[in-house]
């Protein structure tokens, strides 16, 4: 028992640590202590990433296979740690201005990341179903943070109400996986798929996957996305479009190949289908947003058809590309939506893209930047964001579906007309009547400048990433 | 010196860097800070570059002055030249120089234009000397970013259309080739150029969809590979973006745009096309050669229909790299002598006809062909400059025009004479437009009230084209100077193409004449 308890031993102090937190705020002076609070939590968050992802080793199991710790599992809480320590303090300063920093925040973010390693250490549908529902209700509050914005309000409303049929829909397959294999451990479900794969076993499977697909927000399941991003504050969307991403699409792999890994031909179908879905719509669903923050979601929807498109070669070399692909996705989200936090206009936050217009004229070091960020994002080199695509087409093509790469290749030249738009406009737009002013925030800068010196030094070396995620996958698949 | 090539390919890109970082403000010491560090830039590569000319070896066939590292993901940093590239890369480093002295007179975003051409020069170099797949594929893309911004900032009224058309076309092209890229890679097992060109890429015949696939495996990655360098090249009917390109370029743009980054295609062919699908190629040929032949008629008749010189100088580049394509896929001796040369000689020429057109627009603004008329009485010197290049495109006797065409029309002839009877009347609409233009802009009286004040070239403009016509004259009247550089390889890549075709059966060629 006491060896479980090490094996879980940062999830259990990240856990102490948000109630401690919590009742401490309580019993304390509330707000007046939110930004220290933030703070702290953006610290403990880096050094848990630092401790698991330094000390970290081997495979190790606790509680009877119900909790997995392994190289990929650890890389995974790497990325989400540091996904989240970063947004929480690009936001701080944005949450403050709007009167936003309540206590809460930082105690939720911290309970959903809870939530996320869970999910990606689960090694049973139990341990999997608990973790997606502490991060999701965790995620739920945040999008209606601003509790006085109709726009906020719908949006956790509906993230809520959506979630729950998501749930909903997840707990029946799990429960028909249950049945047709006597166990909810993937061990166990892999040794009764292995033997003999019945057609309830498989049904259960597609509804885990419309479950999972939601949380990714991969299409047909993507219809809350936009409106989520649109209305919640822009940290609580930088958020939702890094962190919580990784950490379902990573849960999406281990239940794919731990607990399916006999089925592969089964669900490679379904994850080309909702990979070519998504980057198509992505892209071209993006192409007439005139927000933002609507915009960022289509593209993070391309994005995840991208990765899924990893997912989909089912061997190791795609779940290698779907976590090199991440990796890349959140570190250029972080910057791009730095880059949108310092959008302001007389102090008031802008998500108009129309107001861009010549920006790189007022701040031409923030353009450049931002430039460097949308050719990645659009998949052109030399920035790192091609050999994201790189990565995820080679293996696709070697897992035999050369007609997905093709796809998906068309699909970028699509989507890069909107990144393009965007480049325009900061560059050669109409001269606007008012452009954005103010917005000058040196952590924000250091975060989008941080960002784009990666997506252009990355492609010398990728700073043992993709080492990284080669051991990652190679443990996941043994 | 062992990195020879590297030292070339970043200079420019070091000094875009010292620019980007070290030069601020926008008042007129640091915009002529700015053109002297970018003209002094340019040159240095130049020189050091001719260290790669002197010490070259024509007879060694293979690739010289290699370099290789490790990468990402079992790639490699691997750079070398041939007898293929190393031209290009001379005609690179050779016309930037005068792309930058041309430019002199930009006023808005100096620095930024200036960074926008030197980081275009390091990635135009490196398509030429980068021997592993994706770092080929890395440059040529990348390529796209700067002259995207070339265009769309300092380009005509119409820059915006100009520049997405020219960048979502080139990119649709290209993605298809990363594609065909990473079916080569998972095929061979390396992204290594050198290793791939004796690599033997399966040609079984076999079904797709019900399609019957001649040539099989080559044939797809030759038409993934073809729908990126057609569009870069361009050929007919894929070249719509060029003359919307051009037009809208600022002159320097059009210049690079002209000279080096259509080459690209050329290069594309005889570096993968040709050596690593001889089959798909040989299968696709007679296809190929009709598209040049069509492209040199139609867009010769086209030109001959233009009101803007940019648009009428566009449409003949396309026309004379139909040449280019004709030549390469004859696969012969004569045809790809004649196609590297054409490919070097266009680039002199069409950089002189857009800084020609650059002269008169810098004076007049207007690129519209009526808006002139007898210049030749108050620009006797322009005149004659502007009177070489012509004769120089047309192909005169002479110029170095003349052997490309020759050369290429030739080749054509001993493989395809119908081809070669098509391409040949496109000569003579060559001369048709070209003459036509220049009876209607230099000859006739001046009556224009608005060019009655119009001045000579400076001594600036004068000292730009003073290379060019000197380039163009003696490749005219001794080619060997190119010829004996390129002929070994050329040999050798001719005879490694028929060796692989060797063994094909002819009767299953597609055919469609």
């Amino acid at each position: 028992m006491s060896a479980d308890l090490i094996i879980i031993l940062p999830e259990l102090l990240l856990s102490l640590f948000a109630l401690l937190s919590l009742l401490f705020a309580v019993y304390t002076s509330k707000d007046g202590i939110a930004s220290a609070m933030l703070w702290l939590t953006s610290a403990v968050l880096i050094i848990l990433a630092c401790w698991i992802g330094l000390t970290g080793t081997g495979t190790n199991i606790a509680f009877d296979g119900m909790f997995i710790d392994d190289g990929f599992s650890r890389f995974a809480k790497v990325a989400i740690l540091l996904a989240a320590a970063a947004i929480l303090a690009m936001g701080e300063a944005y949450m403050t201005a709007k009167g936003l920093l309540r206590f809460e925040y930082p105690v939720l973010v911290a309970l959903s990341v809870v939530g996320m390693m869970m999910m990606v250490s689960a090694g049973d549908l139990m341990a999997l179903y608990m973790g997606l529902e502490l991060q999701s209700l965790a995620l739920y509050v945040i999008a209606a943070l601003r509790r006085d914005s109709i726009k906020s309000t719908e949006a956790g409303l509906k993230y809520f109400v959506l979630g729950a049929l998501s749930s909903g829909m997840l707990l029946y397959g799990a429960s028909l996986v249950y049945g047709y294999a006597g166990t909810t451990v993937f061990s166990g479900i892999v040794q009764v798929a292995n033997h003999d794969i019945s057609m309830g076993l498989l049904f259960g499977l597609v509804f885990l996957m419309a479950g999972l697909a939601f949380k990714i927000s991969a299409v047909p399941f993507h219809m809350w996305t936009p409106d989520v991003y649109e209305g919640s504050p822009t940290p609580v969307t930088a958020f939702f479009a890094t962190a919580p991403k990784v950490a379902a699409m990573a849960l999406f792999a281990r239940v794919l190949h731990d607990a399916f890994g006999a089925a592969t031909a089964d669900w490679r179908q379904i994850m080309a289908l909702l990979s070519i879905l998504s980057m198509f719509l992505g892209a071209f669903a993006a192409i007439g947003q005139t927000n933002i923050k609507r915009l960022m979601a289509y593209s993070s929807i391309a994005h995840m058809g991208y990765a899924l498109m990893g997912l989909a070669a089912g061997t190791v070399l795609g779940v290698q590309a779907m976590l090199v692909y991440m990796a890349i996705y959140v570190t250029m989200n972080v910057g791009t939506f730095a880059f949108i936090l310092m959008m302001e206009k007389d102090g008031q936050p802008v998500v108009n893209i129309e107001s861009l217009s010549m920006y790189s004229r007022r701040e031409p070091g923030k353009a450049l930047a931002m430039l460097v960020l949308l050719f990645s994002m659009a998949g052109v080199p030399p920035m790192l964001g091609f050999f994201g695509k790189f990565y995820v087409l080679k293996a696709a093509f070697e897992g035999g579906l050369a007609w997905l790469a093709v796809a998906g290749a068309v699909a970028s030249v699509i989507g890069a007309y909107y990144y393009l738009r965007i480049v325009y406009l900061m560059y050669f737009g109409d001269p606007a009547e008012e452009g954005l002013n103010g917005g000058q925030s040196p952590v924000l800068w250091m975060f989008l400048i941080g960002s784009a010196i990666i997506m252009l030094a990355g492609v010398v070396n990728m700073f043992g990433v993709d080492a990284a995620a080669a051991s990652a996958a190679a443990t996941l698949l043994d | 010196m062992d990195n020879l090539l590297s030292i070339v390919t970043f200079i420019p890109a070091l000094a875009a860097f010292i620019l980007g970082v070290f030069l601020r403000g926008e008042d007129d010491a640091a915009q002529s800070n700015a053109k002297w560090v970018a003209l002094f830039a340019t040159a240095a590569t130049f020189l050091v570059s001719l260290f790669i000319l002197f010490e070259f070896d024509p007879q060694n066939t293979g690739f010289q002055f290699l370099e290789e590292a490790e990468w990402l993901m079992g790639l490699q940093y691997k750079m070398g030249v041939d007898g293929i590239s190393v031209l290009f890369v001379m005609l690179t480093t050779f016309m930037m120089p005068l792309v930058i002295a041309a430019s002199w007179n930009v006023k808005i975003r100096v620095k930024e234009y200036m960074i926008a051409f030197l980081l275009l020069e390091t990635l135009m170099l490196g398509v030429f000397m980068a021997l592993d797949l994706v770092l080929f594929y890395l440059f040529f893309e990348a390529g796209l970013i700067p002259m995207f911004l070339i265009i769309g900032i300092w380009g005509g009224a119409n820059r915006i259309y100009a520049s997405f058309k020219f960048f979502l076309y080139t990119f649709l092209g290209s993605v298809l080739m990363l594609v065909a890229m990473v079916g080569m890679f998972a095929d061979a097992g390396t992204t290594d150029i050198e290793q791939l060109l004796s690599h033997n890429f399966a040609s079984e015949t076999f079904k797709l969809m019900g399609l019957q696939i001649i040539g099989g495996m080559q044939t797809l990655l030759f038409i993934a590979f073809f729908a990126s360098f057609a569009v870069k090249m361009p050929m007919w009917p894929v070249h719509t973006w060029l003359p919307d390109a051009h037009v809208q370029a600022p002159t320097a743009g059009s210049v690079v745009l002209a000279a080096i980054l259509l080459k690209m295609g050329g290069y594309g062919f005889l570096r993968f096309s040709i050596p690593m699908f001889p089959i798909g190629s040989e299968v696709l040929t007679p296809l190929v050669l009709w598209m040049s032949a069509i492209a040199i008629v139609y867009t010769s008749l086209v030109a001959l229909v233009q009101e803007d010189m940019k648009k009428l100088i566009a449409y003949s580049s396309v026309a004379h790299m139909g040449f280019v394509t004709m030549g390469i896929f004859a696969a012969n001796q004569q045809g790809i002598d004649g196609a590297i040369f054409q490919m070097v000689s266009h680039g002199f020429i069409s950089a002189a006809l857009f800084l020609c057109v650059g002269v008169i627009y810098d004076r007049m603004h207007t690129r519209d062909i009526n808006a002139y008329g007898g210049l030749v009485t108050r620009m006797p010197a322009y005149a004659l400059i502007f009177m070489l290049f012509t004769m120089a495109n047309v192909g005169l006797p002479g110029t170095s025009g003349f052997v490309g065409e020759f050369l290429t029309l030739m080749a054509v002839f001993q493989v395809n004479t119908l081809v070669a009877v098509v391409a040949t009347t496109g000569v003579i609409f060559s001369a048709a437009y070209a003459l036509w233009l220049y009876r209607r802009v230099m000859m006739g009286d001046l009556i224009k009230e608005s060019l009655k004040s119009i001045t000579d070239m400076t001594i600036r403009e004068r000292v730009i084209f003073a290379p060019l016509v000197l380039m163009t004259i003696l490749l005219g009247i001794y080619p060997a100077l190119v010829l004996d550089i390129i002929g070994p390889t050329v040999t050798a890549l001719v005879l490694q193409h028929d060796t692989a075709l060797g063994g094909f059966d002819n009767a299953a060629r597609l055919s469609l004449n």
